[in-house]
């Protein structure tokens, strides 16, 4: 590797070998050692790669404070977040509450890049203020670049209570 | 004196200072290459010199956690002595480094200094522009606002799109399922440690290939570049017209550094730092999010491109110009270099800044984004109103309530998704117009679900008076035309001629 060999003397056989066993041992021992160091840091660095996270039942509210034919923007706290998250831990969705029990809960995030969808409650339509990505009241996609409907949480109604499934941003690769 | 001359020799001698200034700024160069042409590159390294000063200064305050970053940045801004300035020398310095690192690469490439034997060079400053603009959006996330937060959004949005990893490297990408402190923080040694090591690194590398290599001399039109044979004329060049960098050399790249210097010194007193706007949460659903100047141009890409091109552009649009960026210097490795002999060249640069140029330009505009607030701000001019009947004002109300303004302007007030409405009456008639608000279609949502027949009927009552003066209303081709009208004054009569539409809504 370097300029400066170490100069090897055939005359001094058993001495040369030595060193050449050294030098094995070395680079060897180095190697183990480097893999001893490295593999925990790179486990470190892409814990978030190999685990998979687990969507978790979140609680909306109650279910009346949602009037019926009507969709309302709602609020959780991400179910992962911890102290020094501040405010990105307030996750906003839409709620649409058809008739009774019946509910769809829509992320924020526009299906095309993630930007925050907004609803007009006149034209019944949800508009994205990036490219202009447009969706009926129902998350169906009604126009603009966005490749599906808007993303939707799985819901459940108990004790009176709205629930829903969240946890992840989503994306067209994950979603809720 | 004499102790004072001593003292510096054994210096010189202990340090090598002599061989190590002969070696580097002392290098030799040609004496043609001190040009104004070959400044850009001393300028962009002044500009990274500044971004490490002005980041070290931010980072004594700045506070990188997902709770508290949004107020130190406002602490900087109004609080601390000088902040603000601080601030703004950093985000000025970023937007002159991409730009003058752009300038050096297109003065690169035009003189054909990326030619042999400089390949080496060509590629790591290629790589140096990678790191660069991986520090601008880092950094724009640093800026932890509203837009920093839909920024990570944005760039979430388009990683989850990679085919059958989209998932895992999104959640790498935000050190977690969502966007939360550990985002922050990841985007933080990235900007903070990572890409400025990476970069001082590959700077070290550049720079040692500049000296190895040489610098471009001035090509002469009609000079070729070969292999074999440039190595010998190029140390001829040293030769014969060889001056010292310093300080031969060095005035132009001196009294670009001056102005680049006050360029940035100027707009950030001028100007001011970028934000910070609104808070960083999601919770902010009235943002408008924008990225910084040097990813605009990609912002307007992704809402211009019909969406089966989308994935393919988008991902693999920035690896085909890493291949072609690194393959370049051996698709045409000798050769003319001036570009006076090199007209694709120019009609290359040409066409990519016009077309970067054009695409950030339209960022800023984002004619394809609706106007959020267009229903309850925007005017509508008085012409568009007057002599209207009562069912054709409601229509006009309607225009209105029903947000439709948002996306189509009157008059050029509104939002343009959608076309302007101020002519509408011209283009299309009443049955036409009533199918296309009930149905929608051509990228325009159906209403029919949303309107009753009556509101539809006002709609399209006024939608077909808007039409200029002397421009007669559209008709039905089918139905022979009723001779043109004598007299000018004939949008009246052309009024009272449309009829209510008559829809039925099935």
């Amino acid at each position: 590797m370097s300029e400066g060999k170490p100069p090897t003397q055939p005359e001094e056989g058993d001495k040369s070998s030595r060193r050449d066993f050294l030098l094995k041992l070395g680079v060897g021992l180095n190697i183990a050692a480097g893999a001893m160091v490295g593999i925990p840091v790179v486990g470190y660095v892409f814990s978030s790669f190999i685990k998979k996270p687990e969507l978790q039942w979140i609680d909306l509210g109650k279910v009346n404070s949602f009037p019926e034919e009507e969709t309302k923007l709602a609020k959780y706290k991400n179910p992962l977040h911890r102290p020094w998250d501040g405010e990105t831990a307030d996750i906003p969705c839409w709620v649409r509450r058809l008739k009774g029990e019946s509910f769809q809960v829509f992320a924020i995030n526009c299906a095309h890049l993630g930007c925050p969808v907004r609803w007009f409650s006149e034209s019944k339509l949800f508009l994205c203020p990036c490219h202009g990505g447009v969706y009926y009241q129902d998350g169906s996609r009604a126009a603009g670049p966005p490749p599906r409907g808007l993303f939707e949480y799985e819901t459940k109604v108990e004790g009176g209570q709205l629930w829903i499934k969240g946890g992840v941003l989503p994306t067209l690769a994950n979603n809720p | 004196m004499k102790t004072l001359r001593n003292l510096a020799l054994w210096f010189d001698d202990r340090l090598h200072l002599t061989k190590l200034f002969e070696e580097t700024a002392g290098h030799p160069v040609p004496k043609n290459a001190g040009s104004w042409f070959y400044v850009f590159g001393s300028a962009t390294l002044l500009c990274l010199v500044v971004q490490i000063v002005t980041g070290i200064c931010l980072a004594l305050v700045y506070v990188p956690s997902g709770g508290e970053a949004y107020t130190t940045l406002w602490y900087l801004t109004l609080n601390q002595d000088l902040g603000w300035f601080l601030r703004a020398l950093h985000n000025w310095g970023s937007n002159f480094m991409v730009c003058i690192m752009m300038l050096h690469m297109t003065q690169v490439f035009l003189w054909g200094a990326y030619k042999y034997p400089r390949e080496m060079t060509w590629i790591s400053g290629c790589a140096l522009l990678v790191i660069t603009l991986g520090l601008a959006f880092t950094g724009q996330v640093l800026r932890f606002d509203e837009d920093a937060y839909w920024g990570l959004g944005i760039g979430a949005s388009i990683l989850a799109r990679t085919p059958f990893l989209g998932d895992k490297l999104v959640h790498l990408m935000l050190g977690g399922p969502i966007i939360a402190a550990d985002t922050l923080s990841r985007f933080f040694s990235l900007h903070v440690f990572v890409l400025p090591g990476l970069i001082l690194a590959l700077v070290g590398f550049h720079l040692r290939l500049v000296l190895l290599k040489g610098i471009n001399e001035y090509p002469k039109p009609g000079v070729q570049v070969r292999r074999k044979t440039y190595d010998a004329e190029y140390h001829a060049i040293l030769e014969k017209d060889g001056v010292p960098f310093v300080p031969k050399a060095i005035s132009k790249d001196l009294v670009a550094a001056g102005i680049v210097l006050i360029g940035i010194f100027a707009c950030a007193a001028i100007f001011g730092p970028k934000g910070p706007t609104g808070p960083p949460t999601a919770m902010q659903i009235d943002s408008v999010p924008r990225p910084d100047a040097p990813f605009m141009w990609i912002f307007a890409v992704a809402a211009l491109l019909p969406d089966y091109l989308e994935d393919v552009v988008i991902l693999g649009g920035p690896v085909l110009l890493g291949i072609f960026l690194v393959a370049l210097p051996f698709i045409s490795n000798e050769g003319e270099k001036s570009w006076r002999r090199r007209p694709i060249a120019v009609v290359t640069v040409i066409f990519l800044y016009l077309a970067i140029g054009l695409l950030t330009r339209f960022g800023y505009t984002s004619p394809w984004s609706p106007d959020m607030n267009a229903w309850t701000s925007a005017s509508i001019g008085k012409e568009y109103l007057e002599g209207r009947t009562p069912l054709e004002l409601a229509g006009a109300s309607l225009l209105q309530v029903k947000q439709c303004r948002n996306c189509h302007a009157i008059g050029g007030v509104g939002g343009h998704r959608g076309p302007d409405l101020g002519d509408v009456g011209a283009r299309m008639t009443a049955p036409q117009l009533a199918r296309q608000i009930i149905q929608g279609g051509g990228n325009m949502p159906a209403y029919g679900k949303n309107l009753t027949p009556s509101e539809v009927s006002a709609l399209v009552a006024y939608m077909v008076t808007l039409h200029s003066k002397g421009v007669p209303p559209a008709r039905d081709s089918t139905v022979p035309a009723t001779p043109p009208p004598s007299n000018q004054q004939q949008p009246k009569e052309a009024k009272i001629s449309v009829s209510p539409p008559r829809v039925s809504l099935r």
